[in-house]
């Protein structure tokens, strides 16, 4: 792996890969996310995008928001498309089409219901394969695009369009799906979470991404004013709070070495966090108590990760 | 130098595209495609054939895989069957949209179900309506020089479609045949390196795959028919030049002893050489039998197959799959529809036939033809029925 210059204020990298005047929300923290992933890993890129708010907002023909060369074929195989752009990219290397020495990023990109549901399978057999390519997955907890229906990725006790809370439901009754986990099951040499909430922390997460040779897992947080139900200027906020409260812990996970990122002395009471979001309003208390002690345990296990495989 | 080899079809379709010289091929195992893959992958592990062979977890994965590495200016290969087919069939129709010029061979098989690995054209036709070029194949010498001549069609800049080659599962596949192979500098001579019209490249961005709005999308669709359409004109050119340089042509209707018959039986892929046999028998009985082989299916050669049809007063369509609940098979709904300005002279009988693998014999063909001539007689076609069927 070559040496990675770390981003830092001073060090920010002026070059937008992805171009204002696309047609997101206000206040989104996917296309926040997108810009800064993009924005740190250089315009040396190819973008295979998974059907989703992020194709929609920024492809809108004869519109393009990409200054990269991007492509969006389906909804369920944005790694199965990368995969093939980054075969093509060895061969013809291999071949003398493509310059040798040039370094292409594959970069795919998909929410968390073309990750955790339709596009799992897809995503399991390229990471297992070892394609050199990294795979984002911007995590907004729902079927965005489509309304706001329960997805995998949804946390217990959140009201969506298809898990709404009403006199007989709590809204979604099941566990977020743990896709870090899922990722670094495969044994591949990078996963990492992040959030737009902490800058640099992703940036620098998504240029180690596509330094290291093979397959690199991104999950990242992606607060979404519109399906949560909050102010369109608190993403960063809520994205701040998922983090201290231990909701959504940043760490990474390098050769199966865990680490945990943004450590706090005290986790703050999830409350604080479910409080920001409509989705949560629902929630009573003996619902806070429990999703607080699921929070606990998960991070805890993920302390013990870093202390045992650290 | 020209050899003539006995080989496995499956393995000669291999070869060919050995010599075409692909870049990635990514491929699922599927009966009775499996041969052609495993072939490749031994190509790529021995250091003959210098590909990316990507095993994929699935055929939407294979066909999603293909997609990125043609749209990154890869020449791009796969096979699939049957529920393969199904199952990718979504990408199959984005391929052709996004105008990618992969090439696909289908080891024809029967849809489930119930689940069958045998030979028929319901995978063929439940994608029917994918937009890529199709065509058919009756023997194992046509599938070697069908795969040459697919890469040059598809990678025209005229025509930028991708080409899906029809071959017989088991019946072709599996089957040990004469193949006379091209040689390395024949194959070079006839097909071009591949230039693509558009790719992926850092370089020079571009944005494949946009949202098609209400404003758009019919034009797009427009402009897909018309290539496709105008592709003939490019398909019909390169499978002269093939025939001219080594001897062999490719029409998109072939014809057996058509010149003076009155009655004819239609099939498509490897039914042509029993379909032959059968004539022949009824030549010998002094009836006035020919036969017409579909080969090019899509698009659908009119102007040829309206020559063809020119003098008949009789067709026997032998149709190899169903179109539930209306009136016969896919082929001859489209023959008919084909010969709708000749509907008064012409009687178009349908038969079901040789599904999963179902024998049909010679006599059944013949059958199909006295059954047809009646119909001539009579002057009213039979509705379609299926041929050697348990009621």
């Amino acid at each position: 792996m070559a040496t990675i210059e770390k981003i830092t204020a001073k060090k920010l990298p002026k070059e937008e890969i992805l171009s204002y005047g696309h047609r997101a929300c206000q206040g989104c923290g996917e296309l926040l996310s997108v810009r800064l992933i993009t924005k740190a890993i250089g315009p040396d890129m190819i973008i295979a995008n998974a059907t989703g708010c992020l194709e929609i907002v920024t492809s809108s023909f004869p519109d393009s928001a990409w200054r990269v060369p991007w492509i969006h074929v389906a909804f369920e195989n944005a790694a199965a498309v990368a995969s093939g752009v980054e075969s093509a990219i060895k061969v013809l290397k291999r071949k003398g089409k493509l310059p040798k020495d040039r370094n292409i990023t594959v970069l795919a990109f998909a929410g968390d219901g073309g990750t955790a549901d339709i596009g799992l399978q897809a995503l399991s057999g390229a990471l297992e394969r070892g394609h050199n390519f990294v795979y984002v997955c911007y995590d907004n907890e729902a079927y965005m695009n489509t309304g706001i229906q329960r997805s995998s990725s949804t946390p217990f006790g959140a009201s969506t369009t298809t898990s709404p809370a009403g006199k007989k439901s709590i809204g979604q009754h099941t566990k977020k799906k743990n896709l870090p986990e899922i990722a670094v099951a495969h044994g591949i040499p990078y996963v990492a979470t992040g959030c737009p909430a902490y800058p640099y922390d992703l940036m620098n997460k998504a240029r180690k991404a596509a330094a290291i040779e093979g397959p690199a897992y991104l999950h990242v947080f992606s607060p979404c004013p519109t399906g949560w139900r909050t102010l369109s200027d608190d993403a960063i906020e809520i994205g701040r709070l998922a983090v201290k409260t231990g909701v959504f812990p940043l760490y990474e996970v390098e050769n199966g070495k865990y680490k945990l990122n943004v450590k706090s002395r005290e986790l703050i009471p999830v409350e604080e966090y479910l409080k920001t979001q409509g989705r949560f309003r629902h929630l009573k208390e003996e619902h806070i108590k429990i999703i607080q002690e699921e929070v606990n345990k998960n991070y805890e296990l993920l302390l013990k990760k870093c202390e045992c495989f650290g | 130098m020209s050899k003539r080899v006995g080989i496995e079809v499956s393995l000669g379709v291999s070869e060919a595209v050995k010599l075409c010289n692909a870049d990635v091929v990514a491929a699922y195992p599927i009966t009775p495609q499996t041969h052609i893959v495993e072939h490749l992958s031994e190509l790529v592990a021995n250091g003959e054939l210098d590909a990316e062979f990507v095993p994929v977890e699935s055929e939407h994965s294979a066909m999603s895989v293909c997609c990125g590495s043609s749209a990154t200016g890869a020449r791009t290969y796969t096979a699939t069957s049957s529920q393969g087919l199904a199952l990718m069939s979504e990408i199959v129709y984005i391929a052709s949209s996004m105008r990618l010029p992969i090439v696909m061979t289908v080891a024809d098989r029967s849809l489930s179900g119930p689940i069958s690995i045998w030979n028929d054209h319901t995978d063929a036709m439940s994608i029917r309506d994918c937009g890529w070029i199709q065509y058919f194949v009756e023997n194992g010498q046509e599938a070697f020089d069908a795969h040459i001549m697919a890469f040059k069609i598809a990678e025209d800049h005229r025509v930028i479609l991708p080409v899906m080659v029809h071959l017989d599962g088991f019946i072709l596949t599996h089957m040990i045949e004469p193949i006379e192979f091209l040689s390395q500098e024949e194959v070079n001579s006839f097909l071009p390196e591949f230039k693509p019209a558009l790719a992926l490249n850092p370089d020079k961005p571009v944005t494949m795959g946009p949202v098609g709005v209400p404003e758009i999308y019919t034009e797009v669709k427009k402009a897909q028919e018309v290539a496709l359409k105008n592709s003939k004109s490019v398909i019909l050119e390169v499978w002269k030049e093939f025939g001219d340089k080594f001897g062999r042509y490719f029409n998109p209707v072939e014809t057996y002893k058509i010149d003076d018959a009155e009655i004819a039986l239609l099939t498509m892929g490897s039914f042509g050489e029993p379909a032959m046999l059968a004539v022949d028998e009824l030549r010998k009985e002094g009836e006035k039998a020919g036969l017409i082989k579909l080969r090019l299916w899509r698009p659908f050669p009119i102007e040829e197959f309206l020559e063809a049809t020119n003098n008949l007063k009789g067709l026997a369509v032998v149709d190899r799959a169903i179109t539930y609940g209306t009136t016969g098979g896919p082929v001859a709904i489209e023959i008919r529809n084909v010969l709708y300005e000749k509907k008064d002279s012409i009687i178009i009988n349908d038969f079901i036939a040789g599904l999963a693998g179902r024998d049909v014999r010679i006599n059944q063909f013949k059958q199909m033809y006295y059954e047809t001539k009646e119909a001539v007689k009579n002057g009213k076609a039979n509705e379609y029925k299926f041929i050697g069927v348990r009621e």
